[in-house]
């Protein structure tokens, strides 16, 4: 994004006849948009600043020499001629000089069919083999990503593709190396593209107007886009939730290639998930058939090898269909349904409603979300039911409830732009929120302070203007020291405070023995950096706060959260542009599924189970009459599961196996439920102690609604025919809920949709016509001309005095600290390519390319002093149990710490967490507890 | 241009380029000093690149992966930047040089008299390619454009001497003279 100088002044001039007048500033190029001329053009694209090196879009401005319209700026009385036979002479010949070094056959018209040379070339009726130039000797070609194709031969040196990575994503990674016939773009200190720093997001590819860097092919071959269906939709993946058109080839039944399209939220831009993480829809291994246990496979218990913990048969990172298989029967949907819903039943009558619980996932639409919530609340008769978001953010939304009333972030990250100062904390945002990141790069680069606090330094902390590398867990001693300085030094925002806020006292009080000096001892940064980057934030005139797990997944999640809320509001940092509370949403749909109500305390739209005036609202909606105790959150229930008090259980699209802390406890639960029912695409850890699987849709299957990090709403649609006997989520949970006994149908997403709406008033008014094409944040009161609010609480909040409130809070140390024994700490995440559980992404070709295998990050001084060679393998045992995994050396990690990424079955970060929880957000300890390293031989 | 022939490196300070330490730590000291007062000459950091890559050059022999990274960060440009203007001027050196950088001109006039002819005995006696240096560090050939002294064609220039005159039969004994 290119931030322009606003400016009221306007030009009028005349191009091609035509008179129009454009705000000064404006180029030739767009001034002719305008009118609707189209100049032609090969280095330039709108999204980029404009550099004027091809020369094609010359136009006559009456001058001397012809001006390149993309770079010119219009003037006054100036009279642009954009077609005349002179310009053609040029356009022509310069077509020419492209051509004659042009490789023989470009990989661009071969695959998406629209190389822009060539077209030019058919324009002006160029033969190729009648330019009598010489040519060059050739250029080489650059196979070595694994997603993008490089062919120097079809570089035409527009540094589109440089442009493209430093200013879109401001990854920096491509330069021009050489020069005349030689010259061409390199990555990094010239090295081939797929040992360079190059993070795959294709942004580069996207821009290239020829055949020089392309697409690789994933699953089928890519082929002209006319030829091909294209489908409006968003990205399965994080919380950004990026528009993607997704080109699809009907005969195949497949996504051939996927594009950004324009959003707010995502200004055309994707990340490697987003771009090539596609293809994992059409995997073999995708369940087709609903599946019943064997009778010979009781009593229930892990199958595979490596669920059971066992030495594993296959190497690699997929469950081991040969070994499950075998204990399941394929049987009719009838049966399988029927079983399902008896077995449920059965429990609910011998044994009460709250022996049953259910998984919904962030993953699903807002439309599944909410069916499932239903069935639970209203057929199952408890309020069991939860999702990951209890292992994401349920600690921030439990302060922000707290605080301000409301878990909805107050701002978009897109308004980073405005914002004088931006913090990001606790998120390694360049990998998690790829294209998120991308806006906070653009901001940073331009005009906007960036402080980055993490434990690590990330990707992220490299674009900031202060990093302060803090130990880790010890947030509340520097936000409560930052806060003394604030009030110290007068830095707070005494109106806002006196018209918004209540509490302040007792923060003062509390903050007061937090000195720099004090907390430095606590977190490890220096008194004076504390004072610094205190003074920063105090003195900014707007403030946007950005957070992630490393602030949530604590057993002081809460605190954390707290304490950004309190430097906010202290500072009067809400309701305005560039200031705000921004929690970045991990999962595709982890708002709209909260949103939803799949959570245990709350119906749709956080109107609270305790409330009696709510559950009279949702018992006269739903015709039953419902339990009024709030439910048990995931941790809680997985507890129940061991000690017998949760008997039946039904997932849809959850892995607990894998992701849930303790994974050596979550098999002995899982192992012991009665009855499990699993709702899956593919055969998961968790799938192996069902009873019943149920073969689901994916995403690019099926119709639904998402709600991104911003609160942003958005549709996705239905791109392929789902394989086998595969049926939508709605469509089972309908049919579960009816043979329990309760009648549920409806005939589309869209009706469920607009049910789930007229119980959630934050939705009121949207519907999927409003919503398309780029989605409207909710809420939106006036649908059809807004896209939503985007700024929350300029005028105080939803809470019963209107006031935000301080919660002031201690700082307490996590809860496992690090010992003789286990000498290090253990901090759990995710890496770039790869998602969750790594059931999509560990099948989607080119994301398990990248990264096919588990690696730890560690301190390479840490590596040298135990022996460990780059490369190597580790042994990590925790009091809960061990893993090896290569380790690979980070300087980012600070000395005596372990990062490793939860993504891989055969080396499960979640053997070795704490599933010790916070005290209000219920959310366990993913990112801190004590373990053990070794040097180990070779994988386990 | 292939990277292999990159190391054409005519002109710019070779005296200055042989027996560096590639180790050197840069822009410190005097070093820092000299950057700063470059720094003022221009009107914005990035104008400032070639002058601190002559000087980089100047401390450490060549420019190094290593090198182009600390000028990126501390004129604000992205490394790839660098590199691509590093390696569009042939007189710095993306690898490392021998003791002796042998500078033979291939302008038109010395190439008319004779200089492949130098340029090929060249190599032959230090058992190297265009660019490469040889196994005892001591020599790297390369082979430039007009080093300005057509009237005394072959040019040679060691470093920051310059040979005028020198035939493909003389080639053995100025290399004699350099030890
Ligand atoms: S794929 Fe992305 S990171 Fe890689 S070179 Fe292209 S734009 Fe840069
Ligand atoms: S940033 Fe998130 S939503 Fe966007 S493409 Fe990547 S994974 Fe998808
Ligand atoms: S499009 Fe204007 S110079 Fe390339």
């Amino acid at each position: 994004m290119i931030k322009r100088a606003k400016t009221t002044q306007t030009i009028t001039l005349t191009i091609d006849g035509r008179e129009v007048t454009v705000p000064a500033g404006t180029t030739i190029w767009d001034a002719a948009k305008e009118l609707g001329i189209e100049i032609p053009g090969l280095c330039h694209d709108p999204r980029l600043r404009p550099v004027g090196v091809c020369r094609m879009c010359v136009v006559d401005v009456g001058e001397r020499v012809l001006a390149a319209a993309c770079v010119r700026e219009v003037a006054d009385g100036m009279t642009v001629q954009t077609n005349s036979e002179k310009l053609e002479r040029c356009r022509r010949t310069l077509t020419e000089l492209l051509l004659s070094d042009y490789a023989t056959e470009s990989l661009r018209e071969q695959k998406t069919g629209d190389d822009a040379l060539l077209a030019l070339a058919r324009d002006y009726g160029i033969e190729r083999s009648a330019i009598e130039l010489p040519a060059g000797d050739g250029r080489p070609q650059d196979l070595s990503s694994p997603v993008i194709d490089v062919d120097h031969a079809a570089c035409i040196l527009c540094d589109r593709c440089i442009r493209a990575c430093d200013e879109v994503q401001h990854n920096n990674v491509i330069g021009r190396t050489g020069k005349g016939y030689g010259s061409r773009v390199s990555f990094d200190f010239n090295v081939p593209m797929g040992d360079s720093t190059c993070v795959a997001c294709g942004e580069c590819a996207a821009v290239c107007p020829t055949g020089a860097l392309t697409d690789k092919r994933l699953i089928v071959p890519i082929q002209p886009r006319n030829e091909l269906d294209s489908v409006q939709s968003v990205c399965p993946y994080c919380g950004v939730g990026c528009a993607i058109t997704y080109h699809v080839d009907r005969d195949a039944n497949a996504v051939v290639f996927a594009e950004g399209r324009e959003s707010p939220a995502s200004d055309s831009r994707l990340c490697v998930k987003g771009r090539y993480g596609f293809d994992y829809a059409k995997h073999p291994q995708r369940l087709t058939v609903p599946l019943i246990r064997r009778d010979d496979s009781y009593p229930k218990g892990p199958l595979s090898s490596a669920v059971k913990g066992e030495r594993r048969k296959k190497p690699g990172g997929l469950v081991d269909y040969d070994e499950v298989m075998p204990a399941f029967r394929e049987a009719t949907w009838e049966e399988a349904l029927d079983l399902a819903a008896n077995r449920l039943k059965e429990i609910k009558e011998k044994d009460g409603p709250s022996a049953l619980a259910g998984f919904g996932s962030a993953k699903c639409s807002n439309e599944e979300a909410y069916l499932f919530q239903k069935l639970v609340r209203a057929v199952f008769g408890t309020n069991n039911v939860d999702h990951c978001t209890r292992l994401c953010h349920a600690s921030s939304v439990a302060a922000l409830l707290e605080t301000i009333g409301s878990g909805a972030v107050t701002n978009v990250f897109a308004d980073v732009h405005n914002a004088d100062v931006a913090v990001v904390t606790g998120s390694n945002t360049t990998e998690n929120h790829p294209v998120a990141a991308t806006f906070i790069k653009d901001a940073a680069a331009d005009g906007t302070t960036l402080i980055v606090i993490d434990s690590r330094e990330t990707g992220i902390a490299r674009h900031a203007h202060h990093f302060l590398h803090i130990k880790a867990g010890s947030d509340v001693a520097l936000y409560n020291a930052m806060m003394h300085v604030l009030i110290e030094e007068d830095l707070v925002d005494h109106d806002y405070m006196r018209d918004f806020t209540e509490g302040f006292d007792g923060l003062r009080e509390l903050v007061k023995k937090y000195t720099p000096e004090m907390a430095q001892e606590i977190c490890g940064i220096p008194a004076d950096r504390i004072r610094e980057v205190a003074r920063v934030f105090g003195r900014a005139g707007s403030a946007l706060v950005f957070w992630g797990m490393g602030i949530s997944q604590h057993t002081t999640g809460t605190d954390n959260a707290r304490c950004l809320i309190s430097l906010v509001l202290l500072t009067g940092n809400v309701g305005r542009p560039g200031t705000g509370l921004h929690p970045l949403r991990g999962q595709n749909n982890v708002q709209g599924a909260s949103d939803a109500g799949l959570i245990p305390m709350v119906y749709p739209d956080y109107q609270k189970v305790a409330s009696p005036e709510s559950q009279k609202k949702f018992e006269e909606a739903w015709g039953v009459s419902l339990d009024p105790n709030p439910g048990l959150t995931v941790v809680e229930i997985i507890n129940g599961a061991l000690v017998g008090s949760i008997k039946g259980m039904y997932m849809m699209g959850e892995n607990p196996f894998l992701s849930d802390p303790n994974g050596n406890k979550v098999r002995k639960a899982l192992a012991n439920l009665e009855f499990l029912c699993v709702q899956d695409i593919f055969l998961t850890e968790t799938a192996e102690f069902a009873d019943v699987i149920l073969p689901a849709t994916s995403f690019f299957e099926k119709y639904g609604t998402y709600t991104n990090s911003d609160r942003r709403v958005q549709v996705g649609q239905k791109a392929i025919e789902p394989p086998g006997q595969a049926r939508f989520d709605w469509e089972l949970v309908c049919e579960i809920a009816t043979r329990m006994g309760y009648s549920m149908s409806y005939k589309s997403a869209e009706e469920i949709f607009a049910e789930f709406t007229s119980l959630a008033p934050s939705y009121s008014g949207l519907d999927y016509e409003n919503l398309k094409p780029a989605g409207k944040l909710w809420p939106c009161p006036d649908p059809a001309t807004s896209d939503g609010v985007q700024l929350l609480f300029g005028d105080g909040f939803p809470t019963e005095s209107g006031r935000g409130k301080f919660v002031p809070v201690d700082y307490q140390p996590a809860a496992e600290l690090p010992d003789d024994e286990y000498p290090f700490i253990l901090n759990t995440g995710r890496i770039l390519e790869h998602w969750h559980t790594g059931t999509m992404t560990r099948r989607s070709k080119a994301l398990d390319a990248i990264e096919p295998e588990a690696a730890c990050q560690m301190n390479p001084d840490d590596l040298t002093e135990l022996g460990v060679d780059p490369d190597g393998y580790v042994k990590l045992s925790t009091r809960r149990g061990t893993i090896t995994l290569r380790a690979r050396g980070t300087p980012g990690v600070a000395r005596g710490n372990v990062f490793v990424p939860f993504h891989f079955r055969e080396a499960s970060a979640n053997i070795l967490t704490n599933d010790v929880l916070d005290p209000f957000g219920k959310i366990p300890e993913f990112k801190f507890c004590a373990v053990k390293v070794e040097k180990a031989g070779s994988a386990a | 241009m292939s990277d292999a022939m990159h190391a054409a490196i005519a002109g710019a300070q070779p005296s200055q380029r042989a027996e560096k330490n590639p180790d050197a730590p840069l822009f410190e000291g005097v070093y820092k000093e000299r950057f700063d007062s470059i720094l003022t000459r221009y009107p914005n950091k990035r104008a400032a690149l070639l002058p601190v890559l002559h000087m980089a050059q100047e401390i450490r022999g060549w420019i190094s992966p290593e090198t182009m990274t600390r000028v990126a960060e501390l004129l604000e440009l992205t490394p790839a930047y660098v590199r691509s203007v590093a390696s569009f001027y042939t007189m710095f050196a993306l690898r490392p040089v021998g003791r002796y950088l042998i500078q033979v001109c291939v302008g038109i006039g010395c190439d008319l008299c004779g200089a492949e002819e130098v340029t090929e005995r060249f190599l032959e006696l230090t058992k190297t390619r265009i660019g490469e240096t040889s196994d005892d560090g001591k020599y790297t050939v390369v082979e430039v454009e007009c080093l300005g002294a057509c009237a005394f064609p072959t040019v040679v220039q060691v470093n920051d001497q310059v040979y005028e005159n020198v035939k493909a039969e003389e080639v053995e004994s100025l290399l004699k003279e350099l030890d």
